[in-house]
């Protein structure tokens, strides 16, 4: 199953190589990983989503926070959240199939961002689903280049900045009572 | 035993340990910081070799040696300084520190920081570092150290301004010695060891990311005891964090009170004391049968400040499968890492445990124990010490060491084990009484400990009996410290090799899992008592059972380091043994004296 992490760490010299060493070295899988900068000066965010079992999840979100320089781990998988990925699309062009082309990204609510007369950019921002849709559809044509982000995801409704992990998520899914955030950690992740 | 901590809920906001020694802002060179910061921080003993990139450093040293403020141990490789360190922070702990140049001699810590954090060891490791100008530039004795320890160690810095400097020594310190230890490596640029910069020390550190001390739940502990008093076979699993907590009393009490067997791990030896009826010694790959069944018996396994390494496991999947795991532990990332314990009861075994006594019932589980007194029965049948022989056999000699050292001086020895087969008679037949009387390295395993983290002991304990015991495998990776020993004044380590003519270990499996072919095995030795003469070292050969207890003798009477080679028999195995991959419960043991001795004329199998 896919998990979706976002970290917070301190924006240090070397920090994602930290991350990224601990996440190769304990064997985790990794789908894909995007860091940026944060509401907050100084803090990085990273999204970044792990395939793998419950077990696993929770030894990233363990293991992660054992790092010196992350200061936070949260999991959003069973939250309603909002994921966004982009992608640019370089598409080989001729005057008969442009329009064409036009036409496809304007219903999947692309954006042309740059035109000559042989090629064209485009530019989609969606969930991960749009995009691989669009680029099926481009599929039908001549794309000569492409690049593509990873997810980067936010939880929907207010600000919340817990530190809960899976079985927390699960326990307040279930209606169960809320005991002591320790005791979330701390089940093992199931 | 750990030192007086600084607690602080929560995140780890924290002024530090108020040192006692104090110190005024003032300005000085990087390479004084290092210095002041070391002194404040109370270390009196450091461990390295000099070199290029750190030479500032080591310019600086002068004065506080001088002064009597810090003692500088010159080693003989860098491996050895971190094992030193290592010792030194196994035996007292504190913080170890060990230094060393850029390069070579950073690359050659590795083993050892990997070492001390496997078996959590607050050492703390300073390199120096090519200057920031030559940063990335292949120099000469450039190595991105800093990369290579990433993995193993718990946090580290490169340091590329002077200004910077205060804070990183301190906050390194910190991260050494809170939470669970581990190690904690400082690269520092030469031209930052020679810029000047404000020297203080009074910051407070904000480590939003470092959380040493998580809050103790309540409820977990009252779920734990509610399990422990309604067991009807309750066992306690002890590991190093009762050691390291420092709590082994509190260990006690708990089992008396409730009448609780203890089986403990490698590292964990001595939390209770061995001569004590409900321990049951060490368990695991080469635990004691009964111990293994006990833990394979039981209903409630209360798991204390361990990791349940494969080693103790065995096969994962069939490990105390009947029983619920209690899993009392500091760091939440080895909380269902390995095990998923039933009732996780997370935070410092100094708090938990104490708030757990009162809350158990004193009780009696004597069926129980005379289960595992039945299982301890046949033991002695299969005990190489009863079997007859007039050779001299390793696990013969390890006894007559405790026998040796019992008496020997006030304070309980302290025995230093290198890894392999010696290690583990050394757990099976030296009888602990203390937690700490043997360090020894379990999580990395790492051959040549022995000879130099027991130097880093016998400096942290000038008054105690240091005995390092060392296979002649292992002794042949580190021998060149012997040098140490003179140049420390004649200290006063004595050493034992069980010279056995083999890589001893490896032999066994190769002889239980290879058909026998012992492909790389074989190990030649020089004349170690040639060798101990040459440095100055008195040194004796026993080669007769008779001749071991008035060698010992000899060994404590001599002031001064002493080497004893114990030439033994060749191909004596560890038992009981649990094959890798194998359950607890299915052991290989000891053929009993009866099937390979007697009329028959076979060669008994050892």
């Amino acid at each position: 199953m896919k998990h979706t992490l976002i970290a917070w760490m301190r924006d240090k010299p070397g920090v994602l190589n930290r991350v990224a060493g601990l996440l190769r070295r304990r064997n985790f899988n990794i789908d894909s990983l995007q860091v940026g900068h944060s509401e907050i000066p100084g803090i990085s965010r990273m999204t970044f989503v792990v395939n793998g079992d419950d077990h696993m999840t929770d030894q990233v979100i363990k293991q992660l926070r054992k790092v010196v320089d992350v200061t936070n781990v949260d999991d959003v998988t069973d939250r309603p959240t909002i994921v966004r990925e982009m992608a640019l699309i370089r598409m080989h062009t001729t005057s008969e199939n442009r329009a064409e082309i036009i036409q496809i990204v304007d219903v999947c609510k692309g954006e042309v961002v740059d035109v000559s007369l042989e090629s064209m950019v485009v530019q989609i921002v969606g969930s991960e689903q749009r995009i691989d849709a669009l680029i099926e559809l481009l599929e039908n044509f001549e794309i000569q280049e492409m690049v593509r982000t990873g997810p980067v995801a936010m939880a929907r409704g207010n600000a919340l900045r817990t530190k809960r992990s899976i079985a927390g998520w699960r326990a307040v899914a279930n209606g169960q009572v809320i005991v002591e955030e320790a005791t979330r950690f701390s089940t093992g992740g199931v | 035993m750990r030192q007086p901590k600084s607690k602080s809920a929560g995140t780890a906001t924290s002024t530090g340990a108020t040192p006692a020694r104090t110190s005024e802002p003032r300005q000085m060179t990087g390479a004084q910081m290092v210095w002041e910061a070391l002194y404040l921080e109370g270390v009196d003993v450091i461990f390295g070799h000099p070199g290029g990139a750190i030479l500032p450093t080591y310019d600086a040293l002068a004065r506080y040696e001088a002064e009597g403020k810090i003692h500088h141990v010159l080693v003989r490789h860098e491996q050895c300084a971190a094992h030193m360190a290592d010792g030194y922070a196994r035996s007292t702990g504190k913080v170890g520190v060990c230094i060393a140049t850029s390069g070579p001699g950073a690359t050659n810590l590795v083993t050892g920081l990997a070492t001390a954090q496997m078996d959590s060891v607050p050492v703390v490791a300073i390199t120096g570092q090519v200057p920031t100008t030559l940063l990335g530039t292949d120099a000469f004795q450039e190595s991105d150290v800093v990369g290579v320890t990433q993995p193993i160690v718990k946090h580290n810095y490169l340091v590329t301004d002077v200004h910077e400097l205060p804070l990183i020594l301190k906050e390194a310190f910190y991260i050494a010695r809170e939470g669970r230890p581990g190690v904690v490596l400082v690269d520092i640029c030469k031209d930052v060891q020679n810029a000047t910069g404000l020297f203080r020390y009074d910051f407070n550190i904000e480590l939003p990311g470092f959380e040493p001390w998580p809050k103790v739940d309540k409820a977990a502990i009252i779920a734990a005891a509610e399990l422990i008093n309604h067991a009807e076979r309750p066992l306690i699993l002890a590991g190093h964090g009762i050691h390291i907590a420092g709590v082994s009393k509190e260990l006690l009490e708990l089992a008396e009170k409730a009448e609780i067997p203890v089986v403990t791990t490698l590292l964990g030896t001595g939390n209770i004391s061995e001569t004590h009826p409900l321990s049951l010694g060490m368990g695991g790959m080469h635990g004691e049968v009964y111990a293994n069944r006990a833990v394979q018996g039981c209903d409630v396994l209360i798991a204390m400040g361990m990791r349940f390494d494969d080693r103790i496991t065995g096969r994962l999947d069939s490990f105390a499968k009947q029983a619920k795991i209690i899993h009392f532990e500091l760091d939440k990332a080895e909380i269902g890492k390995n095990v998923k314990p039933d009732v996780p009861v997370i935070g410092d075994l100094g708090e938990t445990l104490p708030a757990l006594l009162p809350l158990i019932e004193a009780r009696r589980h004597q069926p129980w124990i005379q289960q595992i007194s039945e299982w301890r029965g046949d033991t002695s049948e299969t005990d190489i010490l009863n079997f007859e022989t007039d050779q001299l056999i390793p696990p013969f000699v390890i006894r007559q060491l405790w026998h040796a050292t019992k008496n020997a001086t006030d304070l309980p020895p302290i025995v230093v084990t290198d890894v392999g087969q010696h290690q583990m008679w050394e757990c099976q037949y030296f009888i602990h009484e203390f937690a700490g009387m043997l360090l020894t390295s379990g999580g990395l395993g790492t051959m040549g400990f022995a000879l130099p983290a027991a130097i880093g002991a016998q400096m942290a304990n000038p008054g105690r009996l240091v005995w390092a015991v060392a296979g002649d495998g292992g002794f042949q990776m580190t021998l060149q410290e012997l040098a140490v020993l003179k140049q420390e004044r004649n200290l006063p380590v004595k050493i034992a090799i069980i010279n056995n003519g083999f890589l001893g270990m490896v032999r066994q499996w190769q002889q239980f899992f290879y058909d026998k072919r012992y492909v790389g095995t074989p190990v030649v030795s020089p004349d170690y008592v040639k060798l101990a003469d040459a440095y100055g070292i008195p040194a004796l050969v026993v080669r007769r059972p008779e001749e071991v207890g008035p060698a010992l003798e000899k060994a404590h009477q001599t002031p001064g380091p002493f080497l004893i080679d114990f030439q033994v028999k060749e191909e004596v195995n560890v038992y009981p043994m649990i094959a890798p991959g194998k359950a607890v419960n299915e052991m290989i043991r000891r053929p009993k004296a009866g099937v390979v001795q007697g009329f028959s004329g076979v060669e008994p199998s050892w």
